[in-house]
């Protein structure tokens, strides 16, 4: 797959919630080009300070207009959000192989599963489940009713959503846990989950889906140094009984930039996550 | 205008310019080749190949700092089997010289995979006895006689250009890179990674999982061009120049200092076309300060 490197004009940058925001620009390449679940390795300082690029998901796509949903964690994306429209950005992509999306068959019920940011790049892969015809429900958790992201937009999509808060400000308090376990408690068809989350939410879900074996993909995050596959910085252990690496005859490493970010849920050893 | 020549042959190697991508920070040539064009480059050296594949160390393995990066990558790898069989043939479509970066925990590891990589189409060896990531290899290269026996041994099995990478960590590098050269070495590879550490002071634990690893990037240039100094002042075969290296501006540097070409490392993650504008970066150099022959700007420092 063709990856481009594109220096582009940012179209909006704009604040969403109380610490994200979501940003706009245009890329042809990229954009005819991307799925679900993949990449941008975004270059956020013209200085070496950051030195790294950052991994960011494709959040949405419009014609053309590429948009990322951002979280200000650290010095990266804090330098990310000071910019303004018609400012340049130097942007990798397609990166990563996204969501396995067309395999969802007639009999299946898609479930998308968010918590906090990890709403970012579910809300493209609704985009292109919608444009299929599917009927999606989408769980959303946040920490409070300031930092739901993407209701509005995900129900002019007319996706069923449901949202939990921890602190019980908006929708049911708890986690998107409990948002998930009554889902599967309450539907008989077959359920095909997509989730994106932090690594607790994202274990709790293994293990209720282990019990139950329902199908669900995970996009998962590294700190990343090639976004390529060339360093072998962000690998992870991969379950594979017939692994050939001597000794640890149970697993493979994988890396998340050029194997993933998005793997089945029952491939991944969570226990050295 | 006028014929400019980035020509340079090192120990044998022919290369059309001087710039090669660093070990490690290139993968197989393979992973980068949808992005930038490969065939500019001077030659391609590869991520580290062990006789058995290598899992490498846990996660995290990668953390930024000021001014550069620390990995403990460990070495991950899928051995030599698989180089040969699936990435070889892939990576020699792009007709720029290869040269396989070697390693091993032991001696004779070296020397089974240099007889191994004999006759299959390589231009040249380079060999990491200074990973500092790994239990043994880091303890070759800091010294001069493990050093200098370990390359003879690896001299008797192959007539390819044996190039040895050196590591920093050492108290004298002209007493190790003699060494090399007194072993056999066709040139040395100056610097591998310097040793760090990094702390996350909220869970008061290192920021890597293998507590150290290695520092790369802007940080480690002036020490990397103050080691091609002396080196290339105390040996006679051709030394190429790596650390930190972002920019033409900093080749240049490496090349004046002594260095017959330069290797391009971290830079590529932050910018994969580095490569291609440092070759860009060269040319206007010469044009600028009328030199035909990029060899005739080596060790031109005064
Ligand atoms: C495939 C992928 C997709 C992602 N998509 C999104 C997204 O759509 N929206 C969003 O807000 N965030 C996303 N992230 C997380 C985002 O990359 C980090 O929040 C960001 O790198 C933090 O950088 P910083 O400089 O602000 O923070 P710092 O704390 O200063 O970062 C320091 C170092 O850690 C790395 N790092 C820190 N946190 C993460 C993390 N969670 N994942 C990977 N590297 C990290 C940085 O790259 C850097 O090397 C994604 C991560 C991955 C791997
Ligand atoms: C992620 C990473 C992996 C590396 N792996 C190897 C390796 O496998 N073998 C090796 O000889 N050097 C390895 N190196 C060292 C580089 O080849 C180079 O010597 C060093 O990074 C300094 O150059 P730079 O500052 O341009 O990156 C690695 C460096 C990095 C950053
Ligand atoms: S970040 Fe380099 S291999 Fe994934």
């Amino acid at each position: 797959m063709k990856i481009f490197n594109v220096k582009k004009e940012i179209i909006e940058n704009k604040k969403v919630s109380s610490n994200c925001y979501r940003m706009t620009f245009e890329s042809k390449e990229i954009a005819c080009r991307v799925k679900p679940g993949q990449f941008l390795h975004i270059k956020c300082s013209d200085t070496y300070d950051p030195l790294l690029r950052r991994p960011i998901s494709v959040h949405s796509i419009e014609n053309n207009i590429i948009g990322i949903l951002y979280k200000v964690i650290g010095r990266g994306t804090g330098l990310l959000s000071k910019k303004t429209s018609g400012d340049p950005i130097d942007v990798i992509g397609p990166l990563g192989n996204g969501f396995d999306y067309q395999l969802v068959s007639n009999c299946q019920l898609p479930i998308l599963v968010g918590g906090g940011i990890g709403i970012a790049p579910l809300y493209f892969l609704a985009q292109r489940l919608v444009e299929r015809g599917s009927n999606i429900t989408v769980l959303i958790g946040a920490s409070d009713k300031c930092n739901i992201l993407c209701i509005d937009e995900l129900k002019k999509l007319d996706c069923k959503v449901k949202v939990s808060t921890d602190d019980g400000s908006f929708g049911l308090r708890g986690t998107v846990i409990e948002l998930l376990k009554k889902e599967i408690s309450s539907t008989n068809s077959k359920l095909k989950l997509f989730v994106c989350g932090p690594v607790p939410m994202l274990k709790q879900v293994n293990q209720l889906v282990s019990k139950d074996n329902v199908s669900s993909q995970v996009s998962l995050e590294r700190q990343m140094a090639c976004g390529v596959g060339a360093c072998m910085g962000c690998s992870i252990k991969i379950r594979n009984p017939k692994s050939e690496i001597r000794k640890n005859k149970m697993f493979d490493y994988k890396r998340v930039c050029k194997d993933g970010p998005v793997f089945d849920i029952k491939e991944v050893v969570w226990e050295d996550i | 205008m006028r014929q400019l020549s980035l020509d340079i042959n090192i120990a044998g190697i022919k290369m059309k310019n001087p710039i090669i991508t660093a070990s490690g920070t290139f993968g197989y040539g393979l992973e980068y080749s949808q992005l930038i064009d490969i065939k500019k480059f001077g030659a391609i050296v590869t991520k580290t190949i062990t006789l058995e594949p290598r899992i490498g160390n846990p996660q995290p393995r990668i953390v930024e700092v000021v001014g550069g990066m620390l990995n403990s990558i460990g070495l991950q790898n899928p051995g030599a089997k698989v180089f040969i069989e699936e990435k070889l043939p892939k990576l020699k479509e792009y007709g720029v010289p290869i040269i396989a970066n070697i390693s091993g925990s032991k001696e004779a590891e070296f020397v089974k995979l240099a007889d191994l990589f004999k006759d299959i189409g390589l231009s040249g060896l380079e060999l990491n006895i200074s990973c500092p990531n790994v239990e043994h290899a880091g303890l070759f290269a800091q010294d001069a006689d493990t050093t200098y026996k370990l390359v003879r041994k690896v001299r008797k099995v192959t007539s390819l250009p044996l190039i040895v990478k050196l590591t920093p960590n050492v108290t004298d590098i002209t007493l190790i890179a003699r060494a090399a050269e007194d072993g056999g070495a066709d040139a040395i590879s100056l610097i591998n990674t310097l040793i760090g550490m990094s702390i996350d002071i909220q869970t008061k634990r290192p920021k890597l999982a293998n507590v150290i690893g290695g520092l790369s990037g802007p940080a480690v240039k002036p020490v990397a061009l103050r080691m091609v100094y002396e080196v290339s002042k105390k040996v006679r075969i051709p030394v190429i120049g790596m650390g930190g290296i972002m920019t033409s501006d900093d080749a240049i540097e490496f090349l004046l200092t002594g260095a017959s070409a330069v290797a391009i490392g971290t830079a590529n993650f932050v910018n994969p076309n580095t490569c291609c504008e440092i070759i860009e970066g060269i040319k206007t150099y010469m044009r600028d300060n009328k030199f035909n022959r990029m060899l005739d700007i080596i060790g031109q420092l005064r």
